[in-house]
């Protein structure tokens, strides 16, 4: 305690300023600050602005205004804006549960080969977009064909179809995909929440008799509940900004004919421009400023709403 | 009764067996099919897919395409320049923003710390149209420099969060004695702090360096020419080019696994370590 009374002396007798702390957040700051917050403000700020020759003129809202009610542009943001809501729930409903239900099953004590099992399935995920795109996309192509004789070996070869080249399809087999390549999230998070769960809870529960399935659902889940708050957050933040898979598995004009759109890709398109339209760096930016809003509204929901309720349910 | 008992969780194990087995093969059937046939004939690749390469369809005309027709050692060099550096950086300045925010009570210390954490939730791609703007007017597009120090803001957020935790955990006892002796505070965290951390920054650099090596969208925006071509974005360019190329497909997509797959094997206890952090011990 002496020490401390000390020091305390030692600065007030040296000059305030501590420089070591401005030089040891300097380079963060800085770097952080030019290219992540300034860029993101600009950004906002440019949904405001319009070129008319090549300068730049306040707007107000007019850009947001086209955005939403002139058909040239609010047809292709609903759809879009549809899609990626078709896209997160597909994740939600689907992504998540099996992660949970793989997790449960490796934190049973003394299974054999988790080691294996948990870095087999998580490695899809280490995988770029690029990659898992590809890969599916000759999986799935008709031309290949090992898709169909993988079906028609368990009797299920009617059900093949171009699933990617298909308007009706093409969406949910995109979303899977993706679920495909990321439950190794999910699981490990749950896994590891699971494990933390003091012993003592689970003797209590087998004492009261509950075990088993039972005990999965009336005791460990809930307790679970915060980390499947953080994936959701997690998944809906990725989600609302995902462009690669669909660049890579049906190109820019997000195939076939705009199913398989969502606000990354149209982003990508406003700002470039695609085949006849020039690109528009303002509209892009309204787009851009669209998902900033979609995503904090989301996280914001998570913070207040979700984190509270669950702190409650924790206690 | 007690034999019974036995017997249904003897079932319940090997149905979880099953299960797990079932879902393990359908993440890894895909990578070995893409991987097997990348080392066949174009005739074996679809008369019979499913098979290894034997003598008679064994063939690297795929790989001899991409080594003479692409630019992949290129790309590599040039993921390895982008991504190295970034981890440097996010790791260096991370770890000193970290200190600085978790040794020190200072004004605006909290504040500082949501300032910095922002970057966690938000993606730096919404800032994508002011990014290329700064990185034009500054002659950074097709540098490297220009992806390094996106990417370098890109993973600081993270960085600095789980570093911070880790620490506050370092004992103040130690860094007083080191102060007693006389050490400067630049001492105190290159010499005590950082070494002490070790494990977690290597958690930090596993974390840091996927998402970078993996991205397409900042390579395709700021830095498409071919000179400075990741692996990511020129796999994608070369695969688009050569799509009725079976062979070269397949050869290209072996070429941008086996690397990830071989450093994925390396660290996966690290990374998973670090995922899995307090609970597993």
């Amino acid at each position: 305690m002496s020490d401390v009374e000390m020091s305390d002396d030692e600065i007030a007798a040296r000059p305030p300023r501590r420089w070591h702390i401005a030089v040891f957040l300097a380079p963060a700051v800085a770097v952080y600050t030019a290219l992540m917050i300034i860029p993101l403000i600009d950004t906002l700020r440019l949904s405001l602005f319009t070129t008319i020759d090549n300068h730049s003129v306040f707007n107000g809202f007019a850009n947001f205004v086209m955005l939403f009610t002139d058909g040239r542009w609010s047809n292709t943001f609903w759809n879009a804006l549809g899609n990626n809501m078709v896209f997160f729930l597909i994740h939600m409903s689907i992504q998540n549960p099996v992660g949970i239900a793989l997790a449960a099953m490796l934190s049973v004590p003394r299974l054999r080969g988790r080691t294996f099992y948990r870095t087999a399935i998580f490695m899809p995920t280490m995988l770029s977009f690029v990659i898992v795109g590809f890969v599916w996309k000759l999986i799935l192509s008709p031309i290949w064909g090992v898709a169909p004789s993988i079906l028609n070996a368990i009797g299920l070869k009617f059900l093949f179809g171009p699933w990617l080249g298909q308007e009706s399809t093409a969406l949910v087999t995109l979303s899977l995909i993706s679920v495909w390549q990321f439950v190794g999230i999910p699981m490990m998070l749950i896994y590891a929440a699971l494990l933390a769960i003091p012993e003592e809870v689970i003797e209590a529960a087998e004492l009261d008799g509950i075990t088993g399935v039972g005990q999965f659902f009336k005791i460990k889940l809930p307790l679970v509940l915060p980390t499947v708050g953080i994936v959701s957050i997690l998944t809906f933040v990725g989600n609302f900004n995902a462009f690669d898979l669909i660049y890579t598995a049906q190109g820019a004009l997000a195939g076939p004919n705009f199913s398989t759109d969502l606000l990354g890709t149209y982003l990508y398109r406003t700002f470039f421009g695609f085949q006849l339209q020039l690109g528009d760096q303002n509209m892009g930016a309204t787009i851009a400023t669209m998902m900033f809003l979609i995503i904090l509204t989301g996280v914001m929901i998570y913070l207040f709403a979700v984190q509270t309720r669950m702190r409650r349910y924790q206690l | 009764m007690s034999t019974g008992k036995a017997r249904t969780s003897l079932l319940h194990t090997g149905l979880m067996h099953l299960a797990l087995i079932a879902y393990t093969a359908l993440c890894l059937a895909p990578v070995v099919l893409v991987v097997i046939n990348s080392m066949k004939s174009r005739a074996a690749i679809f008369s019979a897919p499913m098979a290894l390469p034997g003598p008679k369809t064994f063939d690297l005309i795929g790989f001899t395409t991409v080594i003479t027709q692409g630019n992949f050692a290129g790309y590599f060099s040039n993921s390895l320049i982008v991504t190295g550096t970034s981890i440097v950086a996010v790791l260096l300045f991370g770890a000193m923003a970290a200190f600085a925010l978790s040794e020190y009570r200072f004004r605006g210390n909290t504040l500082m710390g949501l300032y910095l954490a922002l970057g966690i939730m938000i993606p730096i791609r919404l800032g994508t149209i002011a990014i290329l703007n700064i990185m034009v007017a500054t002659r950074l597009v097709n540098t490297h420099l220009g992806l390094i120090l996106v990417y370098t803001a890109q993973g600081l957020p993270l960085a600095i969060f789980i570093l911070s935790e880790f620490m506050r955990q370092v004992s103040a006892d130690l860094k007083n004695a080191a102060r007693i002796d006389g050490l400067s505070e630049y001492a105190i965290f290159f010499k005590l702090v950082l070494p002490l951390t070790r494990p977690a920054i290597a958690t930090v650099a596993v974390f840091t360096m996927i998402p970078i090596w993996n991205d397409l969208w900042f390579p395709l925006i700021l830095a498409p020419g071919e000179a400075t071509k990741t692996v990511t974005l020129g796999a994608q360019s070369f695969i688009g080019q050569y799509v009725t190329n079976w062979n070269a497909v397949l050869a290209a997509l072996t070429l941008a696994i086996l690397p990830v797959l071989i450093l994925y094997l390396a660290f996966s206890q690290q990374l998973i370590r670090g995922l899995t952090a307090g609970a597993v011990k």
